[in-house]
């Protein structure tokens, strides 16, 4: 569908008699195509080579909030966390050379992530280039293997078509982040502007035809299945298909565990929820997954995370994947039936072919594992009497007092397993951490993302002190935008992960893990974000109860045992089967 | 096992989309040994071919991965027995080594054919598989080979009428155009 110039003009500038194309410049086109695209939030970080970009913006902004990060990677993990919360494309925004270049981790984590976003770097003059100008750096090379598509534009008529069509990549198929590079020049060009969204390339398929006879294939292997087991992964979500997999769980009474990103696809109380899988996910998904007959995997990638040793995984099951991904199929794990499709497309069809069963005695063995969890590892984690504070009691809090309800943000490491353990998420979309590239640094500017991008809900940032000491100066963000962010740090002063790894493979051997930390409080009160530091069992609760009530951000330090272990665990490399609870 | 096998991608006419294709190779360390490419009978569609010492399973993942692309069209991967191939070879000789005489007849015994001559040199130009092109040189030796150029594979898969025919539908369907956005 065409859309002509219908955007209002507000300012003075924009005041100017708009013909059906009105002749503007580069920059003003950028914003225009942004509006025309949906966008009211732009993460970002001005300078020299995107100055004309920020110029255009100034006349926007009744139209567009742009929020002025410390960082570039910070604008780049706001714009995950808001497009992850909301379903929307994130925006980010930076200059030439350095601004690009740290956008780079961000970039390569959302398209591990498969989350979709849309960067736009300003670059020096289209005359400079290759030239080794002030602040120039080849980016469309450097983002070539981490961007779903990038494009560099050098002349200003190209900006509405390359916009239309990053956005179209961005979001359709299996979503991820494109970059559009914009010359100088181009961004002080003038043009006759008219924008078109793009929803066609001829090069370019995102969503694949249902072979409907691969799907009767798996009706037929699930409906003679004794011991099927569903996987759900980050494409449930992505595709909006949670109800489609509940309902072909309860139809066929299926087993379903979800991976680190599928989490909150299906709620946590759902009586065929049977945990987590991978490296430190539950020890019943992990360990039957070697018992199984036929493995349904949709929306997932099958991570080494997850599978550990391929030559050992699910060695009885007959493997079906849904995967929107054709790359995928294939790759790590051959499927005995393949389904290119989205998982919604899929779920529909598949839904309608399978026969309705009951798996009591298999159900059972998950519950019996479960047991066996709980009695070896959760309920000494959850409910501790005495010692240190434990990471897991005070996220068990934390899901108790928000009701599962909140959107939960976690960094990477043992915070971040011991969160996706223990948080009971009720509702999709409110599991938000970094996966595939497991950044540090992540969380913090993601949830300024995430509540940006769902202001009705509570965010709760999990945090620890290793990863909040890498983005930590987004917390400047956070106060000058006011963005109400609850931000909980589990404080071991050590990086954990690395530690147990030191700990259990490296003969204690603790080399550069423990950090001698600054006073957290006292620097989010330099922000002028209110804060508290937690030490015993009996202030944590009322600590948490403070933070939530509290209107606007807030800081929770808590200070937890100091060389806890996450377990279950699968030793990297070490087939599922061999999980071990301690 | 490895062999050699080669690739053919169909892709979008777009500024660096050979690196795009190159560095996936490149990721899982496989040694591209030939690429050629240049454009197909459709308007702004160009093909790929590529020669790599690799295994089948590996290249079927790379493929899908380049097929992943956004300007990649198609891609696939052929066994020797499913492609007909051809390479192209120059070779620089002095013109003195005429005047032995037995060289025309090595020239015409070897399907050659003489490009130019100079007072200094003569060009020959050589068609055939990569073997045989280098076996010709050891036969050019001794009659003073300056120079030696070779082209990387062009090859016609035996079987792919279907996809050219759904390149040809392509053809009717305008590339969406960047720069106008019309």
């Amino acid at each position: 569908m065409q859309q002509k110039d219908v955007l209002p003009m507000k300012t003075e500038k924009a005041d100017k008699p708009l013909t059906v194309k009105p002749v503007i410049t580069g920059s003003e086109a950028v914003i225009r195509s942004l509006i025309a695209e949906g966008v009211d939030t732009i993460f970002g970080y001005p300078g020299g080579a995107i100055m004309p970009i920020y110029d255009a913006l100034y006349d926007f902004q009744d139209q567009v909030h742009h929020i002025l990060v410390r960082h570039e990677q910070g604008a780049t993990h706001a714009a995950q966390g808001y497009a992850r919360s909301s379903g929307k494309v994130g925006v980010a925004f930076a200059t030439s050379g350095p601004g690009a270049t740290n956008l780079v981790t961000g970039l390569a984590d959302a398209y591990m992530d498969s989350t979709p976003m849309v960067c736009i770097t300003g670059q020096v003059a289209a005359a400079l280039l290759g030239t080794d100008a002030f602040q120039e750096t080849d980016v469309i090379g450097i983002t070539m293997p981490i961007t779903k598509w990038n494009i560099q534009v050098t002349r200003p008529e190209e900006i509405p078509g390359a916009m239309a069509k990053a956005f179209y990549i961005a979001r359709s198929g299996r979503p991820g982040p494109v970059l559009v590079d914009i010359t100088k020049n181009a961004q002080f060009g003038e043009f006759e502007y008219e924008y078109k969204k793009c929803d066609y390339i001829r090069s370019y398929s995102p969503v694949p035809v249902l072979n409907e006879d691969a799907v009767l294939d798996a009706a037929t292997l699930i409906n003679n299945a004794k011991k099927p087991f569903i996987l759900c992964g980050h494409g449930v979500l992505l595709a909006g298909a949670e109800k489609e997999l509940a309902a072909l769980a309860e139809k066929a009474q299926i087993p379903v565990a979800s991976t680190l990103l599928g989490l909150s696809a299906v709620p946590v109380e759902h009586p065929l929820y049977v945990g987590m899988l991978g490296m430190h996910g539950n020890y019943g998904p992990n360990v039957l997954t070697g018992e199984c007959d036929v493995l349904i995997a949709v929306g997932m990638r099958f991570d080494d995370r997850v599978t550990g040793d391929v030559s050992c995984y699910a060695t009885k099951a007959k493997v079906i994947h849904i995967e929107i991904d054709a790359a995928e199929i294939n790759k790590i794990i051959k499927a005995d039936v393949a389904i290119h499709a989205d998982a919604k497309t899929a779920l529909q069809s598949l839904l309608q072919k399978v026969q309705p069963a009951a798996h009591t005695e298999w159900i059972a063995e998950f519950r019996d594992a479960d047991k066996k969890e709980y009695d070896k590892v959760q309920h000494a984690e959850l409910f501790p009497q005495e010692g240190e504070l434990k990471m897991a009691e005070v996220i068990r809090r934390i899901s108790e007092k928000t009701n599962g309800e909140a959107v939960l943000v976690t960094d990477v490491g043992q915070h971040q397993m011991v969160a996706s353990r223990y948080y009971r998420f009720k509702n999709p979309n409110t599991n938000i951490t970094s996966g595939g590239m497991g950044t540090m640094g992540f969380a913090l500017p993601a949830a300024m993302g995430a509540k940006m991008g769902t202001p009705e809900k509570e965010v709760v940032a999990i945090i620890g002190d290793g990863c909040f000491q890498m983005t930590l100066q987004e917390l400047g963000t956070i106060y000058q935008s006011q963005i109400g962010v609850k931000i909980v740090i589990l404080n071991n002063n050590f990086l954990g992960m690395v530690r147990q790894w030191q700990q259990l493979f490296f003969d204690k051997r603790y080399s550069s893990t423990e950090m001698v930390n600054p006073d957290f409080v006292q620097i989010a009160k330099g922000f002028f974000i209110p804060g508290k530091k937690v030490t015993t069992r009996d202030d944590i609760s009322a600590a948490i109860d403070e933070m939530l009530a509290h209107q606007g951000a807030y800081l929770l330090e808590v200070v937890v045992e100091k060389e806890d272990n996450v377990f279950p665990m699968v030793p990297a490399g070490a087939p599922v089967s061999a999980i071990r609870l301690e | 096992m490895q062999k050699e096998y080669t690739v053919t991608v169909y892709t979008e006419d777009r500024i660096g989309i050979t690196n795009r294709i190159t560095i996936i190779f490149t990721r899982r360390g496989i040694n591209i040994t030939s690429l050629t490419t240049a454009e197909t009978e459709i308007p702004g569609v160009f093909k790929f071919i590529i020669t790599v010492m690799s295994t089948r399973e590996q290249l079927d993942k790379v493929v899908g991965q380049i097929e992943r692309l956004i300007e990649i069209h198609r891609a696939f991967v052929h066994e020797e027995e499913e492609v007909v191939y051809q390479e192209l070879a120059l070779y620089k000789i002095s013109t003195r080594s005429l005047d032995t005489g037995d060289i025309e007849r090595l020239i015409r015994d070897h399907q050659a054919r003489i490009l130019t001559i100079t007072a200094d040199y003569f060009v020959i130009e050589k068609t055939g598989h990569q073997q045989e092109l280098i076996d010709f040189i050891k036969k050019l030796e001794p009659y003073g080979l300056i120079e030696y150029s070779k082209s990387g594979r062009v090859a016609i898969v035996k079987w792919s009428r279907r996809f050219h025919e759904h390149l040809k539908d392509l053809a009717a369907v305008e590339a969406d155009n960047l720069i106008s956005n019309d």
